[in-house]
């Protein structure tokens, strides 16, 4: 049943394309290739993951994809216009202002935009409580847990309503316990909003469990490999994780991933 | 505190002895300064009597608290000059480095072109400098404040440039995405990060305006141009006055020691809530 699902290279779904990455390339100042020739179509509603080992450039992408870095060469273009108030990103870790209170640290998009405090409460009480974090508004950041702070974090991007969440590996710090429960709460809130994803991860197991579309890159150069649709309907649940289907994709996402590690021209691997 | 007790009861020797070691930690860091401060005067007191020393060479503890308390009209008015020179020169050394250290914030060649200044300035010793001021300028008061500035902004200012520059990256990215002008940057993230940075210099900017005050004074007065409390100790000193000279020193001392304690206590209660510094240690 699984096989026939997954199929590698295609590209899923009829909605409408937001942005496509054509011929993607970006070298850094030091001269090393971080990029090249990536070509990429993310359409509205994807969770995109973008999997690979460490140096294959899913963050140098993530960051081109959010305008925080340019192209050396190729382009990217999204449908319509798109600003950066469309954007939603969470870093790898937490990156909260340590001085401010969850509160100020959610309002903060909005507040750099010009919304008064008054203002963007409905709206920020509102993500609070979609993050599960109702009560803690006056907590500042010290006093949370790893995974409240990571929650804080997915609040604020999204507290703008962005059309692209861009993640950057945001939960590779944590505990196993506390990701299994921030990737169910992820999935919940994405199947609510339909938003467009793209989920940097080194994790075939989380990129498998997430996404609609798993896009596996290899390193030296970063580049893309291959990639599978992950065809599992939503909402997926603690008894998809533990499900033989989910084994199976993962097996395969594992596969590809692994070619994509031997296929990396060079004398040494780093064991990621 | 009872019930670190009746934790210690259940932990293992190992861990009550580390309890309990902690808690003699606690009660040492007061008694044993005091402890040595009272045995330190004690021993001066016996120093004069048993080499019977002269009261204008080395006066006798008791004597110097009894000038202190007889003198306290006079001595109390020059305190009050030599702190408002202090807390304006402070105040000054607030607004001048901080206001510099935002602008080299601005823009790294800004830095680059005026921070070499700043560094002369600071190295130069202020007694040498002295003179010249006392050319160029004519009111008293300016010519002081300027002096103990001197001393103190740079603490400051280097505190404070480094702290606008140590944002976290991604900080400054998210700033980035979310369209953040210039001041919203500098005024919700990079301000706010330099605080416990410019917190830190104010500590220092305490003391050395205090210092500042004092030595500027000293220069000036030596001219009979002041009546802070170091021209009361060059004018003790001239009349062989020694419990008042001793008496003055010990005024400096403790306002020195209030203006530590003052400032780190501004700086405890503004970052107690975040800032690792301030935080207790959670076992």
């Amino acid at each position: 049943m699984i096989q026939e699902k997954v199929a590698q290279g295609t590209v899923s779904g009829e909605s409408p394309m937001l942005l496509s990455l054509r011929n993607v390339g970006k070298v850094f100042s030091n001269g090393v290739p971080a990029l090249s020739k990536v070509d990429l179509a993310i359409r509205e509603g994807d969770f995109l993951s973008l999997l690979g080992p460490s140096g294959c450039g899913k963050s140098t992408a993530l960051r081109l994809i959010a305008g925080l870095s340019t192209p050396t060469s190729g382009q990217l273009d999204w449908r319509g216009s798109i600003d950066r108030s469309n954007i939603g990103f969470v870093f790898q870790e937490p990156t909260l202002l340590p001085w401010a209170s969850v509160f100020d640290n959610v309002w903060l998009p909005l507040r750099l935009k010009g919304v008064s405090r008054a203002e963007a409460k409905p709206a920020v009480m509102e993500m609070l409580s979609r993050v599960h974090l109702t009560g803690f508004e006056n907590a500042v950041p010290r006093e949370l847990s790893g995974g409240m702070k990571m929650r804080v974090s997915i609040a604020r991007a999204m507290v703008t309503k962005p059309r692209i969440l861009l993640m950057d590996e945001p939960f590779a710090a944590l505990d196993e316990i506390t990701r299994f429960k921030l990737n169910n709460d992820l999935l919940e809130l994405w199947q609510d909003e339909r938003f467009t994803v793209v989920f940097v991860t080194h994790s075939v197991f989380e990129s498998v469990f997430l996404s609609s579309r798993v896009v596996v890159m290899a390193a030296r150069p970063g580049r893309v490999h291959g990639e599978l649709a992950i065809e599992a309907p939503y909402p997926r649940d603690e008894a998809f994780r533990t499900s033989p289907d989910y084994a199976a994709l993962c097996r395969q996402a594992s596969d590809v991933l692994v070619n994509a590690i031997n296929s990396t021209a060079g004398p040494h691997h780093d064991g990621h | 505190m009872t019930a670190i007790e009746d934790n210690a009861l259940k932990l293992d020797p190992e861990e009550a002895r580390r309890v309990r070691q902690e808690r003699l930690e606690r009660i040492g860091k007061w008694v044993l300064p005091l402890a040595i401060m009272v045995l330190a005067i004690w021993l001066w007191d016996r120093i004069c009597v048993w080499n019977g020393i002269p009261q204008y060479i080395l006066p006798r503890p008791g004597v110097v608290l009894q000038t202190l308390h007889d003198d306290a009209g006079l001595l109390f008015s020059s305190l009050l000059v030599t702190l408002r020179i202090t807390f304006l020169s402070l105040l000054l050394a607030v607004i001048g480095g901080v206001g510099l250290a935002v602008l080299f914030a601005q823009s790294k060649w800004v830095e680059m072109s005026f921070f070499p200044f700043a560094i002369v300035l600071q190295v130069t010793p202020i007694v040498a400098i002295f003179p010249l001021i006392n050319i160029y300028i004519n009111n008293q008061t300016t010519k002081l404040l300027l002096c103990a500035w001197i001393v103190a902004f740079f603490p400051i200012l280097s505190n404070t440039t480094l702290g606008l520059n140590s944002v976290d990256r991604n900080l400054r990215d998210l700033f980035k995405l979310n369209g953040a002008t210039r001041w919203q940057q500098l005024r919700y993230l990079r301000l706010p990060a330099a605080m416990p940075y410019f917190l830190g210099g104010l500590k220092i900017a305490g003391g050395l305006s205090l210092i500042g005050a004092v030595v500027a004074e000293f220069v000036a007065g030596a001219q009979g141009q002041s009546s802070g409390l170091a021209s009361r100790i060059i004018e003790a000193g001239y009349r062989l006055n020694a419990p008042r000279l001793f008496a003055a020193l010990i005024l400096i001392s403790l306002t020195g020691i209030l203006i530590f304690l003052v400032l780190s206590l501004v700086s405890h209660l503004i970052l107690r809530r975040w800032h690792e510094s301030a935080l207790k240690q959670e076992r």
